[in-house]
């Protein structure tokens, strides 16, 4: 009898599988991530050693850098409800394409009777600096606390929860523009927030 | 290991002998799936990662109705810091008019205050012998420093665990006291 040959097997394996579950975790982490917007006020966060992540929903943020204001309301139907008390509040129509266009934007930092402007803009001119001034918040004309409250009504009516508020400033702000904000804040008798800040590297 | 079977098929050569022929369709998949899980991998790093820091800040409630109900703290508790211009500190204890530890201009960082804050901290706690009842700071920020210094010096109270902490408006005597040091 012959020697019976064994037939040299290939150490290469089989990557089909890894290879699909790999590629459906990626088409999935694709599709969950959600590209980042880009920002008309564009700010440098001073950093912290907090590990608290910031929640997505009910929370409105007020972007601070260089003596400007911006606000912006996380949720589209929030936006859409908040945009309706407003025009209610400032006599201020605006139409349902209007709203539409308002749902999507992220921030905004005009006073209201130049927010239709704002809207018509396309997103690549809104976030041109200078474009947007900032919202007022003089005394006589205060329209940011307008915003916070239609806002926190707003949240209360489409999502039944607190809206909670934070604060991202740019780390070179000068700190009576922040007072002058928390100053509105603890009018409204909102006393707690949050300040958003950037991981901070090891030391 | 890793190859790449190119050779054409097994063809004609007839009888089922020949078993490594067949695997000439099979394409090595090594690279496709480091490059698959490199990307996963950025992507879940990406979509965690970059969602900003919130820092939770309590603000002491103003109760413009009765202002006299305020509560006495004992002075030698209490641990006032001045944030001052060019990133500088100053703080001292007890009240401005007579401190019990003269004011001391410092900076942010583990040297600077970092190390009054955890040194005082200790003394405070040794001296009530309670461990609830530790050092009072009160920040006091003046209109000449920056959003970044409030953050650090919140940050460090994060970091030294000073649980009783509050932010207060700057009053005369402290700016003159910041001008009379420089950093005003």
């Amino acid at each position: 009898m012959p020697k019976v040959k064994v037939p040299r097997k290939s150490t290469a394996i089989d990557m089909t599988a890894m290879c699909d579950v790999a590629f459906l975790l990626l088409t999935f982490f694709i599709l969950t991530a959600t590209a980042r917007q880009p920002e008309p006020l564009p700010v440098d966060t001073p950093s912290s050693t907090v590990k608290i992540k910031l929640p997505q929903t009910n929370m409105a943020t007020l972007t601070v850098g260089d003596g400007k204001i911006f606000f912006g309301v996380a949720g589209q139907p929030v936006r859409v409800r908040l945009l309706e008390r407003m025009s209610d509040r400032f006599k201020i129509k605006f139409t349902p394409e209007e709203t539409k266009r308002f749902s999507l934007m992220e921030s905004f930092g005009v006073p209201i009777a130049n927010l239709k402007q704002v809207i018509a803009m396309s997103g690549d001119e809104r976030n041109k600096a200078g474009v947007q001034k900032g919202i007022p918040t003089d005394s006589t004309d205060n329209q940011l606390k307008e915003w916070i409250l239609q806002a926190r009504y707003a949240t209360k009516e489409i999502n039944n929860e607190e809206m909670r508020i934070s604060i991202k400033g740019d780390a070179k702000e000068e700190y009576p523009t922040v007072k002058n904000i928390i100053d509105i804040l603890q009018e409204q008798n909102i006393n707690k927030f949050s300040l958003i800040t950037s991981l901070e590297g090891a030391e | 290991m890793a190859e790449l079977d190119t050779s054409s098929g097994g063809g004609k050569k007839g009888g089922g002998k020949v078993r490594s022929k067949k695997q000439s369709t099979r394409v090595d998949l090594t690279a496709m799936v480091d490059l698959a899980f490199l990307l996963i991998t950025f992507f879940m790093l990406t979509t965690t990662l970059a969602k900003p820091q919130a820092m939770d800040l309590a603000m002491p409630d103003k109760d413009e109705e009765n202002k006299e109900a305020k509560l006495d703290i004992a002075d030698n508790r209490t641990m006032t810091i001045l944030l001052g211009n060019k990133n500088r500190i100053e703080w001292y204890i007890g009240l401005v008019d007579k401190p019990l530890t003269a004011p001391t201009v410092t900076n942010f960082g583990k040297e600077g205050i970092r190390k009054s804050l955890i040194d005082k901290n200790k003394e405070v706690l040794k001296m009530t012998g309670n461990p609830k009842k530790g050092l009072i700071v009160l920040i006091k920020p003046s209109d000449k420093s920056n959003y970044r210094n409030l953050v650090d010096i919140l940050d460090e109270m994060k970091i030294t665990n000073v649980q009783t902490y509050a932010i207060v408006d700057i009053s005369d005597p402290e700016k003159e006291l910041l001008k009379r040091d420089g950093i005003y």
